[in-house]
C-alpha cells in the first residue's frame, strides 16, 4: 500500500520527465544539445499561467475534455501496477478498466477537437479513432494472452508474476509477444514516431497534436500532463510484464521500476531517431501486425 | 517555326524594339501552341499597354537550338486562349488578364493570379476572395489550409478536395505577397532598382540581380571581366548549394528523419557562411551590381573558401546518404507525388522539379551565360518524378555544384578588375535574359523607351512554372503527404507574388 502510493507520488512528479528525456535522446542523435530535461515542466507552468480562448463555435464538450481526459489517467495511474509493486487499486478485471480509462480519454479528446468544428480537428479525430480501434484490439487481447496463462484477471497479479520471473521468462513467448505488441501500441497510442510525429508543426499530417490545436492555457496544460501520464501508465505496464527484476526488496523493485521507464523513455528516443515516419496509410498494416502478435500470444497461452 | 519573320536571339542578346517582328495574335497563338507541343517551353508570355492597344509578347525558348524567339502581336482587350491547347500558358494569361484587361477567351478559369490593382483603375479585390473549383458528393470534404500557416513560411493559400484522406484536387491561391516590383521598375533603372531585384524572392539574391545585372549590362553594352564572372558563378552555386542542402534536410524532416534535418540545417548554415565570406552577408547582398561585383576574392580568402566547401563536403557524405539509405525515409519518398515527363513537359516544370521528371533542361547547359559558356554544368536528370527524385536530383546537383566551384577557384586572379562603369541604357531596345536559379529557369525581360529608361520590365521567377505542377503531383495522393511535396518543390510565394 506504502510502495503502491508512492508509486502514484513518483509518477505524479516524474512523467513529464519521459518526454525531457525522449527529446533530449533525439537531440544527442541530431548532433544537438536539446531542450532541458525539464523544459515540460517549464512549458506545464507556463500555460497554467494563462488564459484560454474559446472559439464561439465550440460548447461545453471542448471544456469538458481535458478534465475528463485527466481524470481518465488519474484513474488508469491508481490501477496500474509497477512490477511488484501493485497498483493503489487492485481488483479481478481491472486491466479491462484500464484500458477503457484510457479509452475514455481518447473519446472525450476526439469529441473534444469534433466540438471545433474545423476540418484539422476533424481529420486528425477521424485519424485517431481508425488507428485506435485497432490498437485497443492489440492492447487488449495481449493484456489477455496473459491473463490467460495466469489464470488471474488482475493487472497486479500478472505484474508480479512476469516480474517475479514466476512465468519462467523468457522461455515463456507469451511475454516476448504481449511485450512486442504492447510496444507498438504504446508508440502509436502516445503519438510517437513511427506513427506520428511529435515534433512536426504540419497540421496535414498530425493525428494527435492536431486535435488539441484550438486548446490552450490551463485546458492545454491538463492535455499535456494527461499525455505524459497516459505515456507512463503504458511505460509501466511494458515494463512490467517484459522485465523480470525480482528482488526481495520493495523499494529496491520500485527504484527499478523507475529505472526501466526512463531506459523505456531512452529506447522510444532511439526508435524516434533512427527512423522515418510511416505513410499514414502503412500505420494500420503496423497495427494490425501488433494485433497478430497479441492474438499468437493467446494461441500460445491457451495451448 | 518559319514563314514568318520570328526575332531568334541568344540569351541576354539585345534587339531594337522595332526589330520584333509584330504578327497577328493567331499567328502568335498557333506558334506558340506549336512550339511547346514540339517540346519548347515558354520563357515568358505577357502584354504590356502600347498606345490604346496592348502588346503581347511571347518569350520561346528552344533548348535544343540553344536560342530563344522573341514573338509579339497587338491585341484589343481579347484573343483567342492558348491554354485550351498549351497548359503552359494557363497562369500567364491569367496574369496578362489579371494585369491589363485583356481576356483570353475560353480560358476556363480566369480567377485572378494576385489580387493586384487592375489596369483601368479597378481596385484589387481581396486576396484570396474568389470562386474555388468544388466536389459534390456523400463523404467528400474540403480542407484549407492557410494563408496563416503553423510554420514560419510566406503565406498562401491551399484548398483541398479530399474523399477522406484521399486528395481529389488541389487549388493553390497565391497573392499575399504582391508588392508591385514590376510597377515600381518602370522608369528605372534607379538606386532602388537594385534591391528591389536582391529580395524579389530572398532565397535567390544571386539568381534574380545576377538576371538584373545583366540586363543592365546587355543594354549598357558592356561586357564583365571574367573574374566577375567567376565571383558571380561561384556565388550562384553557393546559393543552389546551400538552399538545395536546406531543402534535403527539410524533406528529412517532413518524414521525422531527424539526424538529415539537423545536420543539414547547420551544413546550410555553413554554406550561407561561405557567401559571407565572399561579401560579408549570408544571402549575397550588395555582391553583385551592374558592371561586375563588389568584392574580390583574394587568394587567402579563396583558400579558406576550398578549405570551407571541403568540411561541407565532407559532412554532407555524411549526413545524406544516411536519409537514402534509410528504408523507412525511401518508403515515404519513393512513388509519392510523381509527374510524369509529358504532364511536366506540358504544365511548362523548370529547375530541380522539372528534371526530376526527367526533362534535360537546364539554362547553364543549354543557353549558358557568364562563366558557364566556358565551364560546361552537366544537365542532371531522374526519371521518376516523385519526391525521391526531386530530392536525389538536388543531391545530384550539389555534386556537380561543388565540383564547378572548385573548377572556378582553381586559378587566382579574382581580386582586381571586378568592377566597370555600366553606361547609360541603349533606347528603344528590348533584352531577354535567362538564369538558372536554384528552382529553375528565371526570365528577365527588360524594353527601354526612347531616353533609355526602362519601358517595362517583365520577371518570371521559377516559381510562376511550378505552382501548378504542385497542385498536379497531389492529385490521388493522400493528404498527409501534401507537406512532403510541398517540400519536395520548395516554391517561393513572393517570387511569384512580385
Amino acid at each position: 500500500m506504502r510502495y503502491a502510493l508512492l508509486h502514484i507520488l513518483f509518477a505524479l512528479a516524474f512523467a513529464p520527465l519521459l518526454a525531457g528525456v525522449i527529446n533530449r535522446v533525439k537531440a544527442f542523435f541530431g548532433g544537438r544539445r536539446g531542450p532541458s530535461l525539464l523544459q515540460l515542466y517549464y512549458d506545464l507552468f507556463k500555460l497554467l499561467r494563462k488564459g484560454a480562448v474559446y472559439s464561439r463555435t465550440t460548447s461545453w464538450v471542448f471544456r469538458a475534455g481535458p478534465c475528463i481526459a485527466l481524470a481518465a489517467v488519474l484513474l488508469a495511474l491508481v490501477l496500474t501496477p509497477l512490477g511488484t509493486t501493485p497498483a493503489l487499486l487492485a481488483f479481478p478485471g481491472d486491466l479491462l478498466l484500464v484500458v477503457y480509462a484510457l479509452g475514455l480519454m481518447r473519446f472525450v479528446t476526439v469529441l473534444a477537437a469534433l466540438d471545433t468544428g474545423s476540418a484539422f480537428e476533424g481529420m486528425g479525430a477521424s485519424r485517431e479513432v481508425q488507428f485506435s480501434a485497432l490498437a485497443e484490439v492489440a492492447l487488449l487481447v495481449g493484456l489477455l494472452a496473459v491473463a490467460a496463462r495466469v489464470e488471474a484477471f488482475s493487472l497486479s497479479v500478472l505484474a508480479r508474476q512476469a516480474w517475479s520471473g514466476g512465468m519462467a521468462w523468457p522461455s515463456d513467448a507469451i511475454l516476448l509477444l504481449v511485450a512486442a505488441a504492447l510496444l507498438v501500441v504504446l508508440l502509436a497510442e502516445n503519438a510517437r514516431l513511427p506513427f506520428d510525429d511529435p515534433n512536426t508543426h504540419l497540421e496535414l499530417t498530425m493525428i494527435h497534436e492536431v486535435m488539441i490545436l484550438d486548446h490552450g492555457g490551463v485546458d492545454l496544460a491538463m492535455i499535456e500532463y494527461a499525455s505524459a501520464l497516459k505515456l507512463w501508465v503504458m511505460g509501466a505496464i511494458l515494463v512490467s510484464l517484459a522485465l523480470p527484476l525480482p528482488t526481495a526488496q520493495p523499494m529496491l523493485n520500485l527504484v527499478a521500476g523507475l529505472g526501466a521507464i526512463m531506459v523505456l523513455a531512452l529506447l522510444i528516443g532511439v526508435i524516434e531517431s533512427v527512423m522515418a515516419r510511416l505513410r499514414l496509410v502503412r500505420v494500420p498494416q503496423l497495427l494490425v501486425t501488433a494485433g497478430i502478435l497479441s492474438f499468437l500470444a493467446v494461441m500460445v497461452a491457451m495451448r | 517555326m518559319t514563314d514568318h519573320p520570328v526575332a531568334y536571339i541568344f540569351n541576354g542578346q539585345v534587339l531594337d524594339r522595332t526589330d520584333v517582328p509584330v504578327m497577328p495574335v493567331t499567328r502568335l497563338r498557333r506558334m506558340t501552341i506549336d512550339h511547346v507541343s514540339g517540346g519548347g517551353s515558354i520563357s515568358a508570355l505577357f502584354a504590356v499597354p502600347q498606345g490604346d492597344r496592348f502588346r503581347m509578347h511571347t518569350v520561346l525558348c528552344d533548348p535544343e537550338r540553344e536560342e530563344l524567339a522573341v514573338l509579339a502581336a497587338d491585341v484589343d482587350n481579347a484573343y483567342p486562349a492558348l491554354t485550351p491547347d498549351c497548359w503552359a500558358a494557363n497562369w500567364f494569361e491569367r496574369e496578362i488578364f489579371e494585369q491589363c484587361g485583356v481576356r483570353p477567351t475560353a480560358h476556363r478559369w480566369l480567377k485572378p493570379l494576385r489580387f493586384q490593382p487592375q489596369a483601368h483603375g479597378v481596385a484589387a479585390p481581396l486576396a484570396g476572395l474568389a470562386d474555388f473549383f468544388s466536389m459534390k458528393g456523400e463523404e467528400v470534404h474540403e480542407v484549407a489550409v492557410g494563408p496563416v500557416h503553423a510554420g514560419v513560411i510566406e503565406p498562401g493559400h491551399f484548398r483541398f478536395q479530399c474523399h477522406g484522406e484521399t486528395v481529389h484536387h488541389l487549388e493553390i491561391s497565391l497573392g499575399y505577397q504582391h508588392r508591385g516590383v514590376e510597377r515600381a521598375l518602370i522608369g528605372g533603372p534607379d538606386r532602388r532598382s537594385l534591391h528591389y531585384m536582391q529580395t524579389l524572392a530572398g532565397d535567390s539574391t544571386i539568381g534574380h540581380t545576377g538576371a538584373y545585372c545583366a540586363v543592365l549590362e546587355s543594354l549598357g553594352g558592356i561586357q564583365i571581366s571574367r573574374a566577375a564572372e567567376t565571383i558571380r558563378a561561384v556565388a550562384a552555386e553557393l546559393e543552389r548549394m546551400a538552399n538545395h542542402i536546406g531543402d534535403l534536410g527539410a524533406m528529412a524532416g517532413d518524414v521525422g528523419f531527424l539526424p538529415t534535418l539537423n545536420y543539414c540545417g547547420r551544413i546550410r548554415g555553413d554554406v550561407l557562411n561561405l557567401t559571407a565570406l565572399l561579401c560579408g552577408n549570408r544571402f549575397g547582398r550588395d555582391l553583385l551590381t551592374p558592371g561586375g561585383v563588389r568584392f574580390g576574392l583574394d587568394d587567402a580568402r579563396r583558400a579558406k573558401l576550398l578549405q570551407g566547401l571541403d568540411e561541407v563536403e565532407k559532412d554532407l557524405q555524411s549526413a545524406v546518404p544516411l536519409m537514402f539509405n534509410a528504408p523507412s525515409v525511401m518508403a515515404r519518398f519513393e512513388g509519392i507525388g510523381a509527374l510524369t515527363a509529358d504532364l511536366g513537359r506540358r504544365i511548362g516544370l523548370v529547375g530541380p522539379a522539372g528534371r526530376a521528371c526527367g526533362l534535360g533542361y537546364d539554362v547553364r547547359n543549354r543557353l549558358p551565360y557568364g562563366a558557364y559558356r566556358f565551364d560546361t554544368v552537366p544537365v542532371v536528370t531522374y526519371p521518376s518524378g516523385d519526391c525521391f527524385a526531386r530530392a536525389y536530383v538536388r543531391w545530384l546537383e550539389l555534386e556537380q555544384s561543388l565540383a564547378f566551384i572548385r573548377r572556378q577557384l582553381s586559378a587566382s586572379g579574382l581580386e582586381s578588375e571586378i568592377l566597370k562603369a555600366c553606361p547609360a541604357l541603349q533606347p528603344c531596345s528590348l533584352v531577354v535574359v535567362l538564369a538558372e536559379g536554384w528552382r529553375g529557369e528565371i526570365c528577365h525581360v527588360a524594353a527601354t523607351d526612347r531616353q533609355g529608361r526602362f519601358a517595362f520590365y517583365k520577371v518570371v521567377d521559377p516559381s510562376f512554372h511550378n505552382w501548378f505542377g504542385l497542385a498536379q503531383a497531389l492529385r490521388g495522393q493522400q493528404i498527409s503527404d501534401f507537406p512532403l511535396c510541398n517540400k519536395s518543390f520548395n516554391l517561393s510565394y513572393c517570387g511569384h507574388d512580385l
